[in-house]
C-alpha cells in the first residue's frame, strides 16, 4: 500500500466518523444527565434537510450550519416538552420522534431533491492542505474541526465545570439533586437541546459535505450508530472520538479492500461489528467493575418528584 | 400566568378513558390544520385516514392482519415494561422468530405432515428466546443494561438475515435473488373460516392478548411481575426473586415477539426475504405504552395504529396525500397520545407566576 | 400457472378471454412504488411512464399511485386494496412485488397486474423489464475511449442476473475500445444508502479508477467523481444537475412507452398476459445528451454501438467471450441469446469482482 492511498483512506474514514462522532457527543451529554432520547436519527434528519435547504436558498455554510443546529434543536424540544414536562415515557417518544422526523423531512425536502450545492472549501487556505500529508491534517471540512473542539469540549464541561458536575449528579441521581436545589428539569432540557443541535449538525454533514444533495431519509440509519457509539464508550468523550474513528474504519476499510481486489469477512458480519463490539464491551466494563459501574443511575427514567 | 402540573394522589379513572379520546380529537383536529397549511382538503385526509378505514368489512381484515404482530409483540413487552425490564430489542427477536420457523421449513422442504406447522412456530419462539436470553444473561450475571443490548442485537439480527438470505438460504431456482423458496402448503398458516383472506395468527394474536390479561390479574406470576416493577423493594420481602422476574419477563416478551415472526413468515410472507423487518418490533413499543401496559389497550392501540397506516395509503390513492404527510400525521398521533397520558396522573392548574 | 419469463409472447391464445375496460368508462390504472417519486431515480422513472399514460389518453384514463411501499403484506395489502378500488390494471415496480403481486392476481381473475423486474406470470399478470444492458454496453465505449487509467469502477448492488449482465456488458464493450480495460467492482449489499455509495466512489478513486458507473439508486457516486474532477454515468435519469462536469451520459429507464402500448390494449380488449423485455428499439431504454466534454469521435464510437444494438440487441454479447478463468465461454461466431443473459450469474475476463 502507498503512502497516497492510506493518506486517502484515512480521510475516507475521517469523513465517515465525523457525523457520527458529533450526534454521538450530543447524545452522550443528553444520556449523562439520565435521558434517553432514541430519537437521533430522527433529528439528523430534520437537521440535514434544513441544512441543505439554507444552503440552496442562501449559499451561506453559516447559514446552512445554524438552521441545522436550530431545526435539531427544535425537534429535540418537543421529545423534552413530551418526556420532560408531560413525564412521557422516553423510548417511546424517541422512537415516535424518528417517525416524525423521517415524515418532517420528506415532506420538507420535496421542493429540494434533484438539487445539488457547492461544498464549502476546507477552513484553512488552499496552500496549506497542498502536500499529500498536510492535506490530512488541513484538508478536511471544517466541521471536521469542528468535532474534535466539541470532544475536547465536552470532555472539560462534564469533568472541569460546576455545571457538568451537576449535569452529570442529576443523570446519577435526580431526586438527590433535586433535593439540594438542583434544577433538575432545567438542565435536562438543557442537554436534550444540545442533544438535538449536535444530531441536526451531524445531519448536516451528510447533506451539505459528503453527499450535497436532498433526498428522503438520507443518513440511512446512521442515527443507530451514533447511539451504539456512546454506549460503546462507556459515555466517555475521548473515547468517543476512538470509537467514532473505528466505527469509520469498520463502515468503510470493507469498501477499500474490495476497490483493492481484497475480499474481507462476510460484508454482513462486518455490518454487525460496531454493535457486536458495543455488546462486548458493555459485559467487558461491567466484569471489571461490577454491575451498574456504566450506564447514568438514572438513565430512561422519568423525574417524578414526591412534593 | 404558567401551567403547573399537580400530582393526583390516585391516577384518575375518568381521565383513563377520556385522554386517549382528548387525544385522538386533538389529532384530528390539528391533524386537519396540518394538511390544510399543506395545501390539500384536511378534513377529507382525516377522514380518509381515520374513518374510511373503518367503514368498509373488507378493509377490517386488513386491519386485523397488520394488528397481529404489533399487538402480539406489544403484548409480551408489556409484561417486561411493567416489571421495570426494558426490552426494546423486540425487533431482532421478531426477526429470529421468523429465521426459525424458516429454518424448520426449509430443513423439512417438500415433506409433508400437519406436524410441520407446530414445529416450526415452536421454532420461532424458540428464535425469539433465544436471542432474548443474551441482554437477560448479561443484566442478571453481569448487570448490564438490557435496554442498550437489546438494542443493539436487533441490528446484529438484521445482518443475520441479510447473511442467511445472500448465501446460504438461498432460492436455488432463484436467479441469485436474496430470498428464500416459497413455503409449501403444509407450511402455511390456514386461512381463517369466515374470511377472504385472514391468516390463523390473527386470531392467535388476539386470543394471547386476552390470555394475558387473565395472567395478569389473576395469578401469582402476573402479581410478582407487578410487584417487582412497582415495589421492587417490597417484592423482595415478599419472597419475589428480581432475577428470575428479569429471566422471566425477557424470555416471555422474545418469545412473544418470536411467535409474532413465526406466524408472519408463514402467513402473509409465505417464505422469508430481507425486507421481513419492517420495525413492527420497534413500533410495538410505541403501541405497549399507548395500550398502557394493559393487553385490552394494546388491542386498541394496535388496531389504531393499524388505522393510521391503511388510512394513509387510502389518502394516497384517492387524495394524493404524500406518503410523507401520513408519517407525519402518524406521529403527531402518538405524541398526543403519549402526551396527554399526563393527565391521568397529574391535574393541570393555571397559576400566577408569582405564586408559584 | 407459474412460468419462467420466455420472450415470445406465450399467452396469446388467453386474449380472447383478456378483461378489457367498457368503452364509455375511463380505464382506471394504478401504480405500486419502493420508494418515493421524489427519488430522483428508479421510482422517478416510472412515475413519468404514468404521466405520460396521462398525457396519451386525457379523460380515457384515471390514474393513482401508492408511494413508499414496503415489499411484503404490505404490498400485498395496497395491491389488493387499489384492485378492490376499481383499478382495472395495476403496475407494481419493483422486484419484491413479484409473489404478493401473484398472490392478489389468483384471486382477482378480473384485474390485470403487470409486475416489472421479476420472472413470475399468470393468466391476468404479466413480466416486464427493460434491457438496461443495453445502455450499459454504450457507456462502457464511452469509458474505454476516455478513461486514462485503463481502469472503470462500478458501484453494484446485488449480484442478481440483471447487474451481473450490466457489469459484464460494460467490460465487453470498453475492452472492444482498449483491451487492457479493466472493471473494478464494489458491492455494497444496498440498493439506497448515499453515504455508503460515496466511501465506495472514493474508494475506487483511491485504486486508480478515473470512471465511474454504479447499479444503485442515488447519485452520490457521481458527486463523488464531480468533486474529484472525474467521471461517471448517471442512472435511471439524468442526473447532470448533480455533476454538471462529470456527468458524461445516462441511461433513462423510459417506461412510458410500455405502459401506454398496456393501456391502449386495455382500452382495445387486446391484452394478454405476457413477458416482455424492451430495449433501445422500443424507446425503454435512452441514452440521455452527452456532455461537452464528450470529444465527437467518442460520440460518433457511443452512436455506432447503439445503431448495432438497435440492429441488434443480443450483439453486446458476441462471441468470443472468455470468463474470469480465462476459458472461452462463448465461442466466435456465436452470441449470448436471452435465456443465458436472464441465468448469468458468470463475469467475463477483465471484471475484478
Amino acid at each position: 500500500m502507498t503512502e497516497a492511498i492510506a493518506i486517502a483512506i484515512l480521510m475516507t474514514v475521517i469523513g465517515a466518523a465525523t457525523p457520527i462522532l458529533l450526534a454521538a457527543l450530543g447524545e452522550l451529554v443528553v444520556e449523562k444527565a439520565g435521558v434517553l432520547n432514541l430519537g437521533v436519527e430522527g433529528m439528523m434528519l430534520v437537521g440535514a434537510v434544513s441544512g441543505f435547504a439554507a444552503m440552496a436558498l442562501t449559499a451561506s455554510p453559516l447559514a446552512a450550519v445554524l438552521a441545522a443546529m436550530a431545526a435539531g434543536t427544535l425537534a429535540a424540544l418537543l421529545f423534552g416538552v413530551l418526556t420532560l414536562t408531560l413525564t412521557a415515557n422516553q423510548v417511546a417518544t424517541g422512537l415516535a420522534l424518528t417517525i416524525f422526523g423521517i415524515g418532517l423531512s420528506a415532506l420538507v425536502g420535496e421542493g429540494f431533491v434533484g438539487r445539488t450545492v457547492d461544498v464549502r472549501p476546507p477552513p484553512f487556505p488552499a496552500p496549506l492542505a497542498e502536500g499529500a500529508w498536510s492535506r490530512l491534517l488541513f484538508g478536511h471540512d471544517a466541521l471536521v474541526y469542528v468535532s474534535l473542539v466539541m470532544t475536547a469540549a465536552v470532555w472539560l464541561f462534564l469533568t472541569r465545570t460546576r455545571a457538568g458536575l451537576i449535569l452529570r449528579a442529576v443523570g446519577e441521581s435526580d431526586l438527590s439533586a433535586h433535593s439540594i436545589g438542583y434544577p433538575v428539569i432545567a438542565v435536562r432540557y438543557g442537554a436534550v437541546a444540545f442533544g438535538g443541535a449536535m444530531a441536526g449538525l451531524a445531519g448536516s454533514y451528510y447533506s451539505t459535505v459528503l453527499t450535497p444533495m436532498w433526498a428522503e431519509e438520507l443518513t440511512a440509519g446512521r442515527g443507530w450508530i451514533a447511539l451504539a457509539l456512546v454506549v460503546f464508550a462507556a459515555w466517555r468523550p475521548w473515547r468517543l472520538l476512538l470509537g467514532a474513528y473505528l466505527f469509520g474504519a469498520v463502515m468503510t476499510l470493507e469498501l477499500h479492500a474490495k476497490a483493492a481486489g481484497v475480499s474481507l469477512l462476510a460484508p454482513e458480519f462486518l455490518a454487525a461489528m460496531p454493535y457486536l463490539a458495543t455488546v462486548l464491551v458493555l459485559a467487558l466494563i461491567s466484569l471489571r467493575r461490577g454491575p451498574g459501574a456504566q450506564a447514568p443511575a438514572c438513565l430512561g427514567r422519568p423525574f417524578k418528584p414526591a412534593h | 400566568m404558567r401551567l403547573e402540573l399537580i400530582r393526583r394522589a390516585e391516577p384518575s379513572r375518568g381521565m383513563r378513558w377520556a385522554a386517549p379520546l382528548i387525544a385522538v380529537a386533538l389529532t384530528l383536529v390539528t391533524g386537519a390544520a396540518v394538511f390544510s397549511a399543506l395545501g390539500y382538503d384536511g378534513p377529507a385526509a382525516v377522514r380518509e385516514i381515520f374513518l374510511t378505514p373503518l367503514l368498509s368489512p373488507l378493509i377490517w381484515q386488513d386491519l386485523g392482519i397488520k394488528a397481529a404482530p404489533l399487538i402480539l409483540i406489544a403484548t409480551g413487552l408489556s409484561v417486561g415494561f411493567r416489571a421495570g425490564v426494558w426490552n426494546i430489542g423486540a425487533e431482532g427477536q421478531y426477526v429470529l422468530g421468523g429465521l426459525g420457523a424458516t429454518a424448520v421449513a426449509l430443513a423439512t422442504w417438500g415433506s409433508e405432515g400437519p406436524w410441520m406447522l407446530p414445529l416450526m412456530i415452536l421454532a420461532g419462539i424458540a428464535g425469539g428466546m433465544a436471542w432474548a436470553a443474551v441482554p437477560a444473561a448479561l443484566r442478571v450475571r453481569l448487570g448490564v443494561n438490557e435496554i442498550l443490548t437489546s438494542l443493539m442485537l436487533s441490528y446484529v439480527a438484521i445482518q443475520l438475515l441479510n447473511y442467511l438470505m445472500r448465501g446460504p438460504w438461498q432460492d436455488p431456482a432463484g436467479f441469485s435473488f436474496p430470498e428464500t423458496r416459497l413455503f409449501t402448503a403444509d407450511q402455511l398458516l390456514p386461512i381463517l373460516p369466515g374470511t377472504d383472506y385472514v391468516h390463523a395468527g390473527v386470531a392467535v394474536a388476539f386470543g394471547l392478548a386476552v390470555v394475558l390479561w387473565v395472567v395478569m390479574a389473576r395469578t401469582v406470576f402476573g402479581l410478582s411481575i407487578r410487584v417487582v416493577g412497582e415495589a421492587p423493594r417490597a417484592a423482595r420481602h415478599a419472597g419475589f426473586d428480581a432475577k428470575r422476574t428479569v429471566w422471566a419477563a425477557m424470555l416471555l416478551s422474545g418469545g412473544f415477539a418470536g411467535l409474532a415472526g413465526a406466524l408472519e413468515a408463514a402467513g402473509p410472507f409465505g417464505q422469508m426475504v430481507p425486507q421481513f423487518p419492517t420495525g413492527y418490533g420497534f413500533t410495538a413499543i410505541i403501541v405497549a405504552f399507548l395500550g398502557r401496559l394493559h393487553p385490552i389497550g394494546i388491542v386498541l392501540a394496535g388496531l389504531i395504529l393499524a388505522v393510521s397506516y391503511v388510512g394513509g395509503e387510502i389518502a394516497q390513492s384517492s387524495l394524493g396525500l404524500p406518503a410523507a404527510a401520513a408519517g407525519i400525521f402518524q406521529a403527531m398521533m402518538l405524541f398526543t397520545l403519549l402526551g396527554v397520558d399526563v393527565l391521568v396522573r397529574y391535574r393541570v392548574r393555571l397559576t400566577r407566576s408569582e405564586a408559584a | 400457472m407459474i412460468t419462467r419469463r420466455t420472450f415470445v409472447t406465450a399467452a396469446a391464445a388467453a386474449a380472447a378471454l383478456g378483461p378489457h375496460a367498457r368503452a364509455a368508462d375511463p380505464v382506471k390504472a394504478a401504480w405500486v412504488y419502493i420508494g418515493p417519486i421524489g427519488d430522483h431515480g428508479w421510482t422517478y422513472a416510472h412515475d413519468q411512464g404514468r404521466l405520460d399514460v396521462e398525457k396519451a389518453f386525457g379523460d380515457k384514463v384515471k390514474t393513482t399511485y401508492v408511494e413508499n411501499v414496503a415489499e411484503g403484506p404490505d404490498a400485498e395489502r395496497v395491491i389488493r386494496r387499489l384492485a378492490q378500488e376499481g383499478n382495472q390494471i395495476i403496475f407494481t415496480t419493483s422486484f419484491g412485488y413479484m409473489n404478493p403481486t401473484l398472490k392478489v392476481a389468483q384471486r382477482t381473475p378480473d384485474t390485470v397486474f403487470e409486475h416489472a423486474t421479476g420472472y413470475k406470470t399468470h393468466s391476468n399478470m404479466s413480466a416486464y423489464n427493460s434491457r438496461f444492458y443495453e445502455g450499459r454496453a454504450v457507456c462502457g465505449t464511452i469509458a474505454g475511449h476516455m478513461s486514462e487509467t485503463g481502469v472503470g469502477g462500478y458501484i453494484a448492488s446485488f449480484p442478481i442476473p440483471e447487474v451481473v449482465m450490466g457489469i459484464n456488458a460494460f467490460q465487453l464493450s470498453a475492452q472492444k475500445v482498449n483491451p487492457d480495460f479493466r472493471t473494478r467492482v464494489i458491492w455494497v449489499n444496498t440498493w439506497y444508502d448515499p453515504a455508503k455509495e460515496a466511501d465506495a466512489a472514493k474508494a475506487l478513486i483511491d485504486q486508480g479508477v478515473d470512471i465511474i458507473t454504479q447499479h444503485t439508486d442515488s447519485p452520490a457516486a457521481l458527486q463523488a467523481a464531480e468533486q474529484r474532477g472525474l467521471m461517471a454515468f448517471g442512472q435511471a435519469w439524468d442526473m447532470t444537475s448533480f455533476a454538471p462536469k462529470a456527468h458524461l451520459t445516462a441511461i433513462k429507464d423510459n417506461w412510458g412507452p410500455y405502459y401506454v402500448d398496456r393501456v391502449q390494449a386495455m382500452i382495445d380488449g387486446t391484452w394478454a398476459s405476457q413477458s416482455t423485455w424492451w430495449g433501445m428499439t422500443e424507446g425503454a431504454v435512452e441514452i440521455t445528451p452527452y456532455n461537452e466534454r464528450v470529444p465527437a469521435n467518442v460520440v460518433a464510437a457511443a452512436e455506432a454501438v447503439k445503431a448495432e444494438i438497435l440492429a441488434d440487441t443480443n450483439s453486446v454479447f458476441a462471441g468470443p467471450i472468455l470468463d474470469q478463468s480465462g476459458a472461452e465461454r462463448v465461442p466466435s461466431g456465436t452470441k449470448l441469446d436471452d435465456g443465458a443473459l436472464l441465468t448469468m450469474d458468470w463475469y467475463v475476463a477483465g471484471v475484478q469482482s
